[in-house]
């Protein structure tokens, strides 16, 4: 895939509808596009993160630790944007993230993904939206469960 | 060492000073003969005052004509004139070589003398004072050195030759020659005296302004870190006015004492006009006779000027000696003998290190430890503990006599430990400290430092080396420098229980694992290079690695790990300038960075007929970068990290890409076109993916690789080293030559994975030792800096754990390691010294659990001595250090 495509899939992406092409292609360039097989893990929970990715292509679970074993809590797929909270809060990852099926993403790492928001205003903006809508929904859905 | 310069001199060259006056007064008689000459000659053979034929020397065998007595006067004059210079310069070559010697001997007597400076006093002295002592201040001494007695010997008896020639030939006129030298010889010493006294500022002026240059480079993170630059700017700035008033000053006072001088010289010819002409009109004095004196009155003025200009310079010398010399003899320095000794302790170590009412101050401030009493096992291992200002330092420095004590006294078994020799301290003692010094060299010579206390076997040398060694030799001889051969293998193998260089290899790989060094040292020797010619073994070895390796990464797990070079093949994981040369770089010539620029490879894209395309693709590059960074601040991270085009150079592509989009590339000059060509070489395609090279291109660049390679002229044959499966690649890493191909992008862990498997097939053929010895040769930096900070103090402790030392002293040097690093470390250090002294000043007090005895210092004084459990009290000294930990 060239950058070109890669910039076409960048644009079709909620989180960087507003941001100039340029700056698509900038962020193509400088990130690198990771593939993974089946069942291979982008990141485990509890470890350190020092990159986020966005999926290209392809769908992969998010695993939460229980004490029943791991449990798939929710399914992203292409254009979802998955382990920004680790690089975010400099927190371990809260989830495991599994391929489910072959897998291309966009790896941003930590350094690039916060010179880019500091760098493009208007990304920043982008992804508090994100995470907004995001803590929206958790809290309906907190609200939902503890309604029950 | 001498007060004075000319003590200094006289003392280690009087014969060949007096020598080189010997020669000068030899030569004198012939130089007054060549002043005598040509009145002969102007008289007698042109003036024809001699009645002809002439006998020649009075001997009655020459009898000559005016004509043949001119030419046999004119070819003994041309004789002299030859026979002078001859001495001149014979004279000068002497003089050089005296005083580079003793120079030579000056530098090395102030450098053995910083050797032998107790560590406190580099608490007083700075290197940026010591360096410019040693190197600049010092260096005109050598020229004055040469002459100290020669020149004024010379100028000095040239110039009574000259005065004596004009005096036989009239004493009124020699008279008025020397008229008014005593005026001279009055007021100038008066007006070099403030001279003087400004030069001894200047030299502590500058001396100053080195200090402070000095202090700016190591200190420059703090000014950066406090935006102090323009303070130092300003400080910096008051130095050099001050020296530049100095120097001024001089300057001012120097020409007018030339100028003086000049004008009182070119006084006296007015006698000589005068008094002269009318001796000769009156007939008392020979027309000859003062063309004679003119000349010689003339020649008077060189030597005249050459003896004030020396002794200005003897004068700013003497100053100049004096506050170096000054500075290199503090009162407590270390005998010359301690250091060059060569006897040592034979046998056991005695058992103990009696230290009774030690106290150690510096420079008369609060003692630091005081009245310490102990007997102190050389055998077992002690732990010693205390707070920053706990006299914790100050005694384990004292245990490795580092420091000697400012009172009391430490005897080892009938010994004074302060008076052993170095061969005995430093060979049965090592010592750690937190801060330990790496030196500019390699792993290797790092790590065998230890061992290399005087020269052993020399190296085989032709016979004409050795002449060349023997000379090399005599010269140093001849300066006072020592006779050590450098070459020579410094290392003392049995100092660390080794038979030859080989096992010594094996004990130091162990040694590096001990403290925790291996895989750092195995990952450097990965990335290192090696001579095949040198090391066939190992070579051979990593080639069988390649071919374990190729079929590891067959299986299908591993398919799409890496991308294997092949000849028919453009590897995409590759830049594209690799993929053209399929080689690695030797030297400068198809570097990365000159490949647009090189004329063969610019005929190969020519007859490949890519030349175009590659121009076109560099604008296609420059346009995307252009694109990409031209809106990011100049000296933005990402220029470096991830632009083909440096911020710096991206506003001089802009206008190029203009014109290439408008124009095309026809009619672009040489230089536009070499700047455009040299952009897409760096393209690794998979990476980059700007989607500029598709199959067909990569077929036309496999025809360019295989032009190139056919095609290259033998003088750049050694400018490429050709990928080849069969064949160890000298320029490449012993990784890349396992390896024979490129990570690919793009897979995620790929890299992990790749160094599992790599690290499979190392341990399956026993290559693991073998890479290290090549991690050996890592190269450590300017004093280490290419190591971390854990990586010098481990290395530390191998380089002093490796000269098996009877007592091992270890001051907090572990601080920086790991928690898990240390606790290996820790354990492997007190293994090894097993049976034999360990001083451990421990940076936790809960590390002097398991040790032999426990020592607490407290405010300078012994607290507390004993077992661990039985210090262990309430109120104790090491409870309330272990409360505070």
């Amino acid at each position: 895939m060239s950058l070109a495509e890669e910039v076409d899939l960048l644009k079709r992406i909620p989180l960087f509808q507003n941001i100039e092409t340029s700056k698509l292609k900038l962020l193509a360039f400088t990130s690198e596009r990771v593939t993974f097989k089946e069942g291979e893990s982008l990141f485990h929970q509890g470890e350190m993160g020092d990159s986020a990715y966005i999926i290209v292509e392809g769908e992969a679970d998010v695993e939460v630790d229980t004490p029943s074993g791991p449990t798939v809590v929710a399914t992203v797929g292409k254009n979802d944007f998955v382990g920004e909270i680790a690089i975010l809060c400099d927190v371990p990852r809260t989830a495991t993230v599994r391929a489910r099926t072959a897998l291309v993403t966009l790896c941003i790492s930590k350094d690039l993904f916060f010179r880019l928001i500091t760098e493009f205003p208007q990304m920043a903006v982008e992804i508090m939206r994100v995470l907004a809508q995001r803590l929206e929904k958790t809290t309906k859905a907190a609200a939902a469960h503890n309604a029950e | 060492m001498h007060r004075s310069i000319f003590g200094f001199i006289w003392h280690y060259s009087k014969r060949q000073q007096i020598w080189v006056i010997f020669v000068t007064f030899a030569s004198f008689p012939f130089l007054y003969y060549s002043l005598d000459l040509p009145k002969t000659i102007v008289d007698e053979a042109i003036g024809g005052q001699a009645d002809f034929p002439i006998d020649l020397f009075g001997l009655g065998f020459f009898q000559l004509e005016q004509i043949p007595y001119l030419f046999t006067l004119s070819g003994l004059f041309l004789f002299l004139v030859v026979l002078n210079g001859g001495f001149k310069y014979y004279i000068n070559v002497y003089r050089g070589q005296l005083g580079e010697r003793m120079l030579r001997r000056l530098r090395f007597e102030l450098y053995s003398r910083v050797l032998r400076f107790r560590l406190p006093q580099f608490k007083r002295m700075s290197s940026g004072e010591i360096i410019p002592m040693i190197t600049s201040e010092v260096e005109p001494m050598g020229g004055f050195i040469g002459d100290a007695f020669a020149l004024p010997a010379f100028q000095g008896g040239t110039l009574v030759v000259y005065i004596a020639f004009i005096f036989i030939q009239d004493p009124i006129l020699g008279a008025a020659a020397i008229s008014l030298y005593p005026v001279q010889g009055y007021i100038i010493p008066k007006l070099q005296r403030r001279v003087n006294q400004l030069g001894k500022q200047r030299v502590l002026t500058v001396r100053r302004l080195a200090d402070r240059v000095g202090e700016t480079v190591s200190g420059s993170p703090e000014i950066h870190a406090n935006d102090t630059a323009a303070l130092h700017m300003a400080d910096i700035a008051g130095q050099l006015g001050r020296i530049f008033d100095i120097r001024f000053e001089i300057f001012r006072r120097k020409f007018f004492i030339k100028f003086l001088n000049n004008f009182l010289n070119q006084l006296t010819p007015f006698f000589f006009y005068a008094i002269g002409g009318y001796l000769v009109i009156i007939g008392n004095l020979s027309f000859g006779a003062l063309v004679a004196v003119l000349a010689a009155y003339k020649d008077l003025a060189g030597p005249w000027k050459e003896l004030l200009t020396y002794y200005q310079m003897k004068e700013d010398i003497r100053i100049k000696y004096e506050q170096v010399v000054e500075q290199f003899q503090p009162p407590d320095i270390m005998p010359a003998e301690q250091i060059t000794a060569d006897e040592t302790l034979p046998g056991d170590l005695p058992g103990i290190l009696r230290f009774s009412n030690v106290s150690f101050s510096e420079d008369g401030t609060l003692p630091a430890l005081e009245g310490f009493t102990a007997d102190l096992p050389t055998d077992r291992h002690v732990a010693v503990l205390g707070t920053g200002s706990s006299g914790k330092d100050e005694l384990m420095m004292l245990l490795a006599r580092l420091i000697v004590p400012s009172a009391g006294r430490i005897r080892l078994g009938e010994h004074d430990f302060a008076e052993l020799p170095e061969a005995v301290v430093g060979r049965r003692f090592g010592y750690v400290g937190a801060g330990a010094f790496v030196f500019t060299d390699t792993l290797r010579g790092n790590l065998f430092y230890g061992l290399k206390h005087r020269p052993g076997a020399a190296p085989a040398r032709d016979a004409e080396a050795e002449a060349d060694f023997r000379r090399w030799t005599a010269e140093a001889v001849a300066s006072g420098n020592p006779e050590h051969d450098r070459e020579a293998d410094w290392i003392d193998y049995a100092a660390a229980g080794a038979e030859g260089p080989e096992d010594l290899e094996r004990k130091a790989l162990e040694v590096l694992r001990g403290v925790d060094l291996s895989t750092d040292v195995y990952r450097f020797g990965l990335n290192g290079t090696i001579d095949p010619g040198e090391r066939r073994s190992l070579a051979d070895k990593v080639l069988e690695a390649r071919t374990a390796l190729a079929e590891r990464l067959r299986e299908p797990d591993n398919a799409d790990l890496v991308e294997l070079f092949d000849e028919n093949r453009f590897n995409t994981s590759a830049t594209v300038a690799e993929n053209l040369l399929f080689g690695t770089p030797v030297g400068p010539e198809f570097s990365l960075e000159r490949m647009a620029e090189n004329a063969y490879v610019l005929s190969v894209l020519d007859k490949a007929g890519l030349t175009e395309t590659m121009i076109r693709m560099g604008a296609e590059v420059a346009e995307t970068m252009i694109e990409l960074f031209a809106d990011l601040p100049p000296g933005h991270e990402f220029f470096e990290q991830f632009s083909f085009i440096g911020s710096d150079d991206l506003p001089d592509y802009q206008p190029l890409v203009a014109r290439v989009r408008k124009q095309g590339i026809e009619g672009l000059e040489p230089e536009a076109r070499t700047r455009l060509l040299s952009l897409p070489f760096k393209l690794i395609p998979s990476r980059h993916r700007l989607g500029m090279i598709d199959d067909a291109m990569m077929e036309r660049f496999l025809e360019a690789r295989r032009l190139f390679a056919r095609d290259l002229p033998e003088p750049l044959r050694g400018a490429v080293e050709f990928f080849d499966a069969e064949r160890y690649n000298t320029a490449a890493t012993i990784q890349d030559n396992m390896l024979f191909g490129k990570v690919r992008y793009g897979r995620a862990g790929t890299q992990e994975k790749v160094q599992a498997l790599i690290r499979q097939t190392v341990k399956a053929l026993d290559l693991r030792e073998p890479v290290m010895a090549v991690g050996l040769d890592h190269f450590c930096g300017v004093a280490g800096a290419r190591l971390g900070a854990a990586q010098r103090q481990k290395l530390a402790l191998a380089r002093a754990v490796l000269k098996r030392p009877d007592v091992l002293i270890v001051h907090e040097a572990t601080a920086v390691l790991d928690g898990a690093s240390q606790t290996h470390v820790h354990a492997w250090l007190r293994e090894r010294q097993a049976g034999k002294g360990l001083f451990w000043a421990v940076h936790r007090p809960s590390l002097a659990r398991d040790m032999d005895e426990v020592i607490v210092l407290q405010r300078g004084r012994l607290a507390q001595r004993g077992r661990f459990e039985d210090l262990h009290q309430e109120d104790s000294a090491l409870r309330a250090l272990l409360d505070a930990e």
